[in-house]
């Protein structure tokens, strides 16, 4: 570029304070680019649900169980697929740390999620073997699992019928989620628990349904609540991105809280940065009314100012963005007790990149306009 | 002329032309106000939420849940059992009977006021005794339950965050309905996120006959702690876990120990940026003011004096921003109540902003550490200057 030499000028007219600039930007994207992983963490599960799944759970709370005949009475209405169910869990293995949610389910189950993609034999191995469990990828990796492997779970809530919680479970499949989804569950063999388990056998915690056609899903899950009303076993069926968001909404206002202040922080830095910028140029009235004197014309008097906004921002932020994909792998173990699993996603990255460009214009804007407007004689005699 | 009274009147002088300088001193308050900001509120929600949880032990008081069991959603016990422990050594007793009350945890789906979807309320099924145990229990509002009967008293802060459970109100449960009959607190603990409803009702409504979640027990004193659970741990074929209230609820606020540790990760992240900008201020003020120092020095007053009252400067600015900072965070939430899913479990607890002294403390901290570090750069430049250097600048 033909002009660089002088937006380099300007840039290292004063070599400290350009680094603080960039400097104090690259906090405000540091920041902005660990919220935004939080916030994405709090909405994750509802952008991957299915949007041709329901599920049922009863109206008292989704932590109650429901007969399992339930099944077979939804799956002969209309519009219906497929249903499955699951119960939750719980469990501990070896150590409270180590949380997964763990899942008796059918086979069928896999049949309704089909962005789960089961390693080969997998779900063959998961009929056959009563005890089987198949575990997704993630999971299995922390823990060093090979298939084959016996997995030991110690019960919390479920107890088996000779009183002992010491569950054992059989790896016989993986799976990953071709969605980009969760992939940090475990499925285990439906029939095995609730043999096994001492009481609430033929109890289900929540039944997935697969509908036929996503536009119907309204008038099914009407259809499927009208069934057991005044039942003493209510049901409420909601689409899949309704129930996940009903979770997201009850950790949501402590998410809702550490987004706005994490807002808030953001701009108090960049209306410093602001700040200092509009009086870099300042500072350079009367160079600037050299140029113009010498015959450059307005309009590329703006630019060059703006020129070296949007490369301070612009530096700044993929500053900030690098050291928040660093410092990520520490972050992601403070937040992951109230938030879940956050991730670092490209999103943010295009976010931090027109963000910036964002405030390059809104702090260089003012002052390039004045420097374009420059009287060349008043700039001159500001000496 | 001595030291002191060199960097007073320096000092004066710098600050009676503050206000010239508005602009630039304004930028350093702004910033570090912001981080403080930051800094309180989120230490604010996280101790809030902390205090609520651990405040609801007791140390004379002990839960006991099944064995493998964390949270009293996962837990049961049969009744039988209960039994056991009401004949344990270690437990007191009133009026000849023991204090020992079993209890159904469990949860129904309600909505709060303005919400869209239904949120994970408590549940609890009690015995009279629970609240013998339990006498920090008081009806602000109507009375209690009637045993037998399907009436509820709601907790305040449940009370204050759903709707349709004032006075008289009925929630539909199952094929049923309660009715809201009480208000109660327990002094700000967990208990009052909570309905409590008689226990036989409960345990009917969560189809429970026979068992409950946990048992709640008052011990003779906190050294009985020993007799009972070394009894409880040996007793044939009984698999419970025996822990005091205080170690329970502690277990439970995990959660908030994380908020903590993230406020303050992003407060002094940001308290970064603000140095920065801070520094960058403070050079540009005192670039501005070099002629000003140039001439102070020439008359004699020495370099350590510049230095010393511009850092003093820095200091105040830094000391009223913090202050600012501060004061927003209590304005803004001190008391403020929200609710979340607590501590990793599934059930909502209503929890206020609690900005304390130590909390202001930390975050004062933090704007002082801003200030002296954005002064001492460009004030230790300042004073070094050569003074014809700085005269010449002119």
């Amino acid at each position: 570029m033909k002009y660089w030499t002088i937006v380099r000028a300007a840039l290292t007219r004063k070599k400290v304070r350009t680094f603080m600039t960039i400097a104090s930007i690259a906090t405000a994207f540091l920041l902005f680019s660990l919220g935004r992983s939080v916030a994405v963490a709090f909405t994750s599960e509802v952008d991957y649900a299915g949007k041709d799944r329901l599920v049922v759970s009863s109206k008292l709370s989704f932590t109650q169980a429901m007969p399992m005949s339930y099944a077979n009475r939804i799956e002969a209405l209309e519009g219906v697929e497929t249903v499955a169910w699951r119960q939750w869990f719980g469990g501990t293995y070896i150590d409270r740390a180590n949380f997964f949610p763990k899942w008796p389910v059918p086979e069928s189950y896999f049949d309704i999620f089909p962005e789960f993609i089961v390693s080969e034999g997998g779900k063959e191995a998961f009929s056959r073997n009563i005890q089987g469990m198949i575990a997704g990828a993630d999971t299995a990796e922390k823990y060093g699992w090979e298939i084959g492997d016996r997995i030991p779970i110690i019960g919390d809530i479920w107890v088996k019928d000779d009183n002992s919680n010491n569950w054992e479970f059989d790896l016989v499949g993986t799976f990953t989620n071709a969605n980009g989804g969760a992939q940090d569950e475990a499925y285990i063999n439906w029939k095995y628990f609730d043999e096994s388990r001492a009481f609430e056998k033929g109890l289900v915690g929540q039944f997935s349904v697969k509908i036929r056609d996503p536009n119907q899903a309204e008038l099914i899950a009407k259809d499927i609540d009208s069934l057991f009303a005044n039942s003493p076993d209510e049901t409420k069926t909601s689409t899949e991105e309704a129930f996940s968001r009903m979770f997201a909404e009850q950790v949501g206002d402590i998410g809702f809280i550490i987004n706005s202040v994490l807002a808030a922080s953001f701009f108090t830095i960049l209306l410093l940065t602001a700040n200092t910028m509009s009086q870099a140029v300042r500072e350079r009235t009367n160079e600037l009314g050299v140029l113009k004197s010498i015959g450059y014309p307005d309009a590329l008097i703006m630019i060059f100012v703006l020129m070296e906004s949007v490369l301070i921002c612009l530096i700044g932020a993929a500053i900030g963005v690098l050291l928040a994909f660093a410092l990520f792998p520490f972050f992601s173990g403070v937040a992951l007790g109230f938030a879940g699993q956050i991730e670092f996603s490209f999103s943010i990255v295009l976010s931090a990149i027109a963000l910036a460009l964002l405030t390059a214009t809104v702090s260089g804007l003012f002052p390039a306009y004045s420097a374009m407007r420059l009287n060349v004689v008043d700039a001159l005699r500001k000496n | 002329m001595s030291f002191i009274r060199q960097v007073f009147s320096i000092t004066k002088m710098n600050l009676q032309s503050v206000l010239q300088r508005s602009g630039a001193s304004i930028v350093i308050i702004v910033g570090i106000a912001g981080s403080v900001a930051v800094m309180v509120s989120l230490l604010a929600m996280g101790e809030g939420l902390n205090s609520t949880i651990s405040n609801t032990g007791q140390e004379d008081r002990v839960i006991i849940l099944r064995d493998g069991s964390s949270s009293e959603l996962s837990s049961g016990l049969g009744m039988q059992e209960v039994d056991i422990i009401l004949n344990s050594p270690g437990v007191k007793e009133e009026n000849g009977d023991p204090l020992v009350a079993g209890e159904v945890y469990a949860i129904i789906d309600l909505k709060k006021k303005g919400a869209e979807s239904t949120s994970n309320l408590p549940f609890r099924g009690v015995q009279q005794t629970s609240f013998t145990i339990r006498p920090e229990l008081e009806i602000i509002s109507g009375r209690n339950f009637n045993t037998g009967t399907a009436e509820v008293i709601i907790g305040k802060g449940a009370h204050d965050q759903y709707e349709g459970v004032d006075l008289g109100d009925q929630i539909k449960v199952r094929d049923g309905f309660v009715t809201v009959v009480g208000i109660f607190t327990t002094g700000g603990d967990v208990h009052e996120s909570e309905v409590w409803a008689d226990l036989p009702i409960t345990q009917n409504i969560f189809r429970r006959e026979g068992s409950v979640s946990s048992a709640i027990v008052r011990l003779e004193s906190k050294e009985s702690f020993d007799d009972l659970g070394i009894y409880i741990e040996n007793y044939p074929s009984l698999e419970l876990k025996v822990l005091t209230e205080l170690d329970f609820y502690d277990s439970q606020a995990s959660g908030s120990d994380l908020i903590k540790i993230f406020g303050q990760v992003v407060g002094y992240i940001m308290a970064v940026g603000a140095v920065f900008a801070a520094l960058n201020t403070m050079y540009s003020a005192v670039s501005t003011r070099l002629v000003e120092i140039g001439t102070l020095r020439a008359l004699g007053f020495n370099g350590s004096t510049v230095l010393v009252s511009l850092m003093i400067e820095a200091l105040i600015l830094a000391t009223i921003g913090g202050l600012l900072g501060a004061a927003i965070a209590y304005a803004l939430f001190n008391g403020y109540t929200v609710s979340t899913l607590a501590g990793g479990s599934f059930t909502q607890t209503a929890f206020a902003f609690a900005v304390t002294g130590e909390i202001v403390q930390q975050g004062m901290t933090l704007a002082l550490i801003v200030g002296l570090i954005g002064g001492l750069f460009p004030a230790w430049n300042a004073a070094r200057r050569d003074i014809t250097e700085a005269l010449r600048s002119i």
